[in-house]
């Protein structure tokens, strides 16, 4: 009996041409094709600022060249604080930030696979703390540790500037994060690097720090990245305890001069930080993939 | 006879209900070399990993020089010190380069100067023919290079005894010369060698010792001759005829 899923046997010679429809947009057509449906895409998203019935408002508060440009630059006159003067309060936020975040973050993750008994109670407070700071927004984090530690009245700790405290709440909240990725980082080393680093004689530690965390860092850059962009981001939420950045720069402008383009400059702002490094993730990411392919 | 470097007695292994070692015992002298063979899952790999205390033993003891490894106030990393393991699957460090492979546990195990290392990990290199390739990857190399380095990263060490798991097994066929020929140069240099092996002509050429596991049980063991031309035993008969 024949089965129809025997080989075919006729002589025939197989049509290998595509049906009309789908020849349509190949080579220039397509780079036509693909610019004008880009054109109307965007187009269309755009014309919501000009066809709603709040169109015209909406251009006028969010978007007047104007009052951007004063925002910006900020008029002393009338005690306006410009804007690129907050910039570096939110970029050294962000840089100390990101630097306590990783060693932070590694000493958790390492704290959590130590396997001395003495440490059992710092693993138990290592795991304590994850699972609390990746629970609470981080928004109520930046305000309890900013209304928080002034309260405590402690030396040192109670009379710093809000940044400081903002550094200090998006650490710990970061940290949480990053120690979780570094986890998982660590996890993705093949159990034989261990194995072949422990018939070396080398030590639990230096195993670790020479052999697992090289690598597993090494596999974790991306998301790591994902979560600096993400930290980069939330310095904005220090604005809450005064901290003159900024998004708190943008909301004075808005409460004083009564003109919303302040909050759209403040979130160009963010979007020129943040674009080059989601960018760069995107590469190193690709990178990655590539890497991976080529090797299996 | 010399010393005995490795002793087994009675070693028992099991995983959750699983009896991967049943009462294992055997011994190694001084400059002698043991292959074990057997099917995959005969707990070849589980014994190797035991004798370096990669594994702990449910049952039994094992001994280093004399000295019984169960004891509590054994330090595992400095009987690792004394003892090679090279892998099937040659567990390289990719982030490092081939010298530096070499040259970490000397290093940061052996607490040795670096340029002290240095000359005698080149020195190494060049035994294998590889000299030229020490700052390289791993990942540049072929599997049998790699697995070279793998075993020269363990001489390094200058070890009493190298444990090797299967090492040519995930190796094309046409790398697997390479590796043997350089093991077959260790064994008449008098290197103190336990080898899991499918290999069985290399067996018989460089053993002093042939051991049958089957399901954990130590079956049979003798010289490659008593094994594998007179085997006394139905299920290393069984065995040896289905490999070749």
């Amino acid at each position: 009996m024949k089965l129809k899923t025997d080989v075919d046997s006729s002589d025939a010679t197989p049509n290998l041409f595509a049906p009309r429809r789908r020849r349509l947009f190949v080579g220039k057509r397509g780079i036509a094709a693909s610019s004008l449906s880009t054109a109307i895409v965007f187009g269309l998203i755009v014309s919501v600022l000009f066809v709603t019935p709040g169109g015209a408002t909406v251009r006028y508060a969010f978007f007047n060249p104007h009052e951007m440009w004063v925002a910006w630059i900020g008029n002393p006159r009338i005690g306006l604080l410009a804007i690129r003067d907050g910039i570096f309060t939110n970029v050294w936020m962000f840089l100390v930030s990101e630097v306590l975040v990783l060693s932070l973050g590694i000493s958790i993750a390492w704290i959590r696979f130590s396997q001395s008994p003495v440490f059992l109670p710092f693993r138990l407070l290592a795991t304590l703390y994850t699972d609390i700071l990746r629970g609470v927004p981080t928004l109520l984090v930046v305000m309890i540790v900013g209304y928080g530690l002034p309260t405590l009245n402690f030396g040192f700790l109670s009379h710093q500037s809000p940044a400081v405290y903002g550094v200090i709440a998006l650490t710990l909240n970061y940290s949480a994060y990053v120690s979780e990725v570094i986890r998982a980082g660590i996890f993705s080393v093949p159990h034989g690097q261990l194995l072949a680093a422990r018939s070396l004689g080398l030590t639990q530690t230096s195993t670790m720090r020479r052999v697992i965390l090289p690598q597993a860092i090494r596999t974790v850059i991306p998301p790591l990245l994902n979560d600096f962009i993400s930290l980069q981001k939330d310095t904005a939420l220090v604005s809450i305890l005064g901290a003159i950045e900024v998004t708190r720069a943008a909301q004075i402008f808005s409460a004083t001069v009564f003109n919303e383009s302040g909050l759209t400059v403040a979130a160009l702002f963010f979007l020129a930080l943040t674009i080059p490094m989601t960018r760069y993730t995107d590469r190193l990411m690709a990178r990655d993939r590539a890497r991976r392919l080529a090797s299996s | 006879m010399s010393e005995v470097v490795l002793e087994l007695d009675g070693v028992v292994k099991r995983f959750a209900d699983n009896e991967v070692l049943r009462g294992v015992s055997l011994k190694l002298h001084r400059h002698e070399v043991a292959c074990l063979i057997g099917a995959s899952g005969s707990g070849k790999s589980t014994l190797l990993r035991c004798a370096n205390l990669l594994e702990t033993i449910d049952g039994g003891s094992i001994s280093l020089f004399g000295q019984p490894l169960g004891d509590k106030r054994i330090d595992p990393d400095l009987v690792r010190r004394h003892i090679g393991m090279v892998f099937q699957s040659f567990n390289l460090f990719p982030h490092l380069s081939v010298i530096d492979n070499i040259l970490l546990g000397p290093v940061y195990a052996l607490k040795r100067k670096r340029a002290d290392a240095y000359d005698e990990a080149l020195a190494l290199l060049d035994r294998i023919g590889l000299r030229d390739r020490a700052d390289e990857y791993p990942e540049r190399l072929s599997g049998g290079q790699q697995q070279r380095v793998a075993i020269v990263r363990s001489l390094a060490m200058q070890p009493s005894l190298l444990l090797l798991d299967e090492v040519t097994s995930a190796l094309d066929p046409t790398l697997v010369g390479e590796v043997l020929d350089l093991l077959t140069d260790l064994a008449h240099n008098g290197t103190t060698m336990l080898i899991a092996t499918h290999e069985m002509n290399f067996a018989r050429d460089v053993a002093q010792q042939i051991v049958f596991l089957e399901k954990g049980v130590l079956v049979e063991q003798g010289t490659p001759d008593q094994i594998f031309n007179h085997p006394r035993e139905v299920a290393t008969r069984k065995f040896l005829e289905r490999v070749r």
